[in-house]
């Protein structure tokens, strides 16, 4: 399953992780919790940014679907029995909307924060792939659904709590959700669940699945003329980026204690992307390691200067698409050999002959056949 | 008479009214070697384009064990057994070249097979056959894109042999090889066609003497003649084609 040589090491840092209640203060242990929630996106989006090549600018949106499935369960089950939260009334309805009403349950709230997600997930991404529209309009098309989401959400004041999310939560399957008890229960719980979301994903990207998965980022046309129709596979791994992504949403929504559209619009979902790039696009321990260097990063500068982070940010954006396209897990290797940043769209041999190793953001073009 | 493999009828291939392919028919029997020689722009690798479904023909159809494949999607194409090797190498560079090999071999497998590792016991066997065959056993685990130029054309013909296809379409396959590869690779195609019928595309003279199989020329998207290597040189029609010294008209009466 996982490399024996690095088992170890992954076993001493979990241990670690694990040991960090005792070892933090409760500031960084909940900074620490909900950035380990961050870094279940970014093992969903190293799958399918860094395996698969498709690069989603909205990775947002799905946390945010994850979150707020989550949040609304959470706010009505703070309600005493027959009211409708309080955002509603200011808003003058008297009813609960019929799409809340389902939510009062929290195995139907835990179900749906798994499966909207994924299903808006595989749903955009079969329309797109099927057509065979290429990487960059991918990108393009799941940055504009960040962009809509977050207005929507922010103008459908009455039915979403609009600019300031939900919030006001109080318990969970009985659990009172401000006891510090709770809150270290909560944080093994994220770490069980990143946990096993990498065993996962390291399993996955060595099966035939994950070696598929990079042939289909090497070179998809390529991959047609193997015998291989690559937009199931595509599909399949942007719903599950999406699911993880969801349920690191839920999972933060918890830690926090509030979703609002300011945690799923564009910003944050180019954030993630962040993340991920710093740590090295394809590699699992790389999404982890960037997650938390980002995040504790940016939650340092900002605290000292907060207008500054937005630039950081922008810089190490460029940074580690121009110089570092490996990212921090793939420094030896950029430092060993040069890797040219940028890779021209993938043409047929015929037209023009491949050249050494490249890297690209987006993933190649597919040719369009007259 | 044996039913052909694959037929090739009255095929018209035209990029913005330019036609690359005009009216060409051709017929290709069960195990045997047929090579397409042409200069430069001839519609050679067009004519490999159509068959393999990357370009759609605007007229004419392309027929397959007696299955009209004009427009079934590239994939099918590959399952029905039609495999191409392009004509600079199509390797899947982050890959090894025993993933390569297993890649293409096991794409007839149904999807839950794809979350398992590694290849099966059966394909196993012959995919390390098939390094053999491909002087790469040495460099099985090694990257793909680690390899040199000739290493990549023959990982490429590997990857065609492991998709255990009917009929192989290699696009020159011994360019930018040296002489001693060109023989190795002649030899190769030979033995291939015990098993699999062939179409093979090249420049190189020598290589195609090596072959000895019947010659298509094509030029301008027409077939120009049909016959025995030494027959076809000696045409004065095509050795003035590969002069660039024929006329319009010329190939009119053709
Ligand atoms: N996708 C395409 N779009 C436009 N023209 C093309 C395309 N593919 C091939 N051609 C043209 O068709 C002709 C035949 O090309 P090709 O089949 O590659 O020749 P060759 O016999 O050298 O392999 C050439 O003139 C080429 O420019
Ligand atoms: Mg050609």
């Amino acid at each position: 399953m996982l490399k024996h040589a690095q088992f170890p090491l992954y076993a001493l840092a979990l241990a670690l992780f694990a040991f960090a209640p005792e070892l933090v203060s409760p500031y960084h242990l909940s900074l620490l919790g909900r950035f380990l929630a961050f870094a279940i996106l970014a093992l969903g989006l190293t799958l399918v940014w860094g395996y698969g090549g498709i690069l989603s600018l909205g990775q947002g949106v799905f946390f945010g679907l994850g979150g707020y499935c989550l949040a609304m369960h959470l706010k009505l089950a703070a309600l005493p029995p027959g009211e409708i939260p309080d955002f509603m009334q200011w808003s003058g309805l008297t009813q609960l909307p019929w799409f809340w009403a389902p939510f009062r349950n929290p195995y139907f709230a835990l179900a749906a924060l798994f499966l909207v997600p994924a299903l808006l997930a595989a749903g955009l991404a079969w329309l797109v792939f099927h057509r065979r529209v290429g990487g960059v309009y991918f990108a393009l098309i799941t940055q504009a659904l960040a962009l809509a989401l977050s207005t929507f959400v922010i103008s459908q004041q009455p039915y979403t709590g609009g600019f300031n999310g939900l919030t006001d939560f109080s318990s969970f399957l009985g659990f009172t959700l401000t006891d510090p008890s709770t809150q270290r229960l909560l944080y093994w719980l994220t770490l069980a669940v990143l946990a096993l979301a990498f065993a996962f994903c390291s399993w996955l990207v060595r099966s035939n699945f994950g070696k598929l998965l990079t042939a289909i980022r090497d070179g998809e046309n390529r991959v047609r003329f193997l015998g291989y129709n690559p937009t199931p596979y595509k599909v399949a791994v942007f719903a599950l980026g999406a699911l993880l992504a969801g349920l690191a949403g839920a999972l933060f929504t918890l830690h926090v204690g509030v979703i609002s559209p300011a945690l799923i619009g564009v910003v944050p979902s180019i954030e993630m992307i962040i993340w991920v790039a710093v740590g090295g696009r394809a590699s699992l321990a790389g999404a982890v390691l960037g997650t938390l260097i980002v995040n504790f990063g940016k939650d340092w500068i900002s605290s000292a200067m907060p207008d500054l982070w937005l630039i950081v940010m922008g810089l190490l954006f460029i940074l580690v698409v121009t110089a570092l396209p490996g990212g921090l897990t793939g420094l030896g290797a950029s430092l060993r050999r040069p890797v040219p940043a940028f890779r021209f769209p993938f043409r047929f041999p015929e037209r023009k002959p491949s050249s050494a190793p490249t890297v690209s953001i987006v993933a190649p073009e597919a040719e369009d056949l007259p | 008479m044996t039913a052909p493999l694959l037929e090739v009828r009255d095929l018209t291939v035209s990029f913005d009214g330019f036609k690359a392919i005009d009216g060409l028919s051709l017929s290709i029997l069960p195990r045997s070697v047929r090579v397409l020689i042409g200069p430069n722009g001839a519609g050679k690798s067009t004519l490999l384009d159509t068959i393999i479904g990357r370009v759609r023909p605007a007229q004419g159809h392309i027929v397959f064990q007696g299955r009209d494949i004009t427009r079934t999607p590239e994939y099918e194409i590959v399952q029905l057994g039609i495999c191409r090797k392009f004509q600079a190498p199509g390797i899947l560079d982050s890959l090894s070249v025993f993933e390569n090999l297993a890649l293409a071999a096991r794409h007839h497998r149904p999807w839950w097979s794809f979350f398992r590792f590694g290849l099966e016991a059966d394909l196993t066997e012959r995919v390390e056959e098939i390094l053999d065959l491909i002087h790469l056993r040495d460099k099985r685990d090694a990257p793909a894109r680690s390899l040199a130029h000739g290493q990549k054309q023959w990982l490429e013909i590997g990857m065609v042999v492991a998709s255990d296809a009917d009929l192989l379409l290699l696009d020159e396959p011994a360019a930018g090889m040296s002489h001693a590869e060109v023989e190795q690779t002649a030899a190769l195609v030979k033995r291939l066609s015990a098993r699999h019928s062939l179409i093979v595309i090249d420049h190189d003279m020598t290589f195609v003497a090596q072959l000895d199989a019947p010659v298509s020329v094509l030029h301008m998207g027409r077939l120009l003649k049909e016959g025995s290597l030494d027959e076809v040189r000696s045409d004065p029609q095509v050795a003035s084609v590969y002069l660039g010294r024929v006329e319009e008209d010329a190939l009119g009466r053709a």
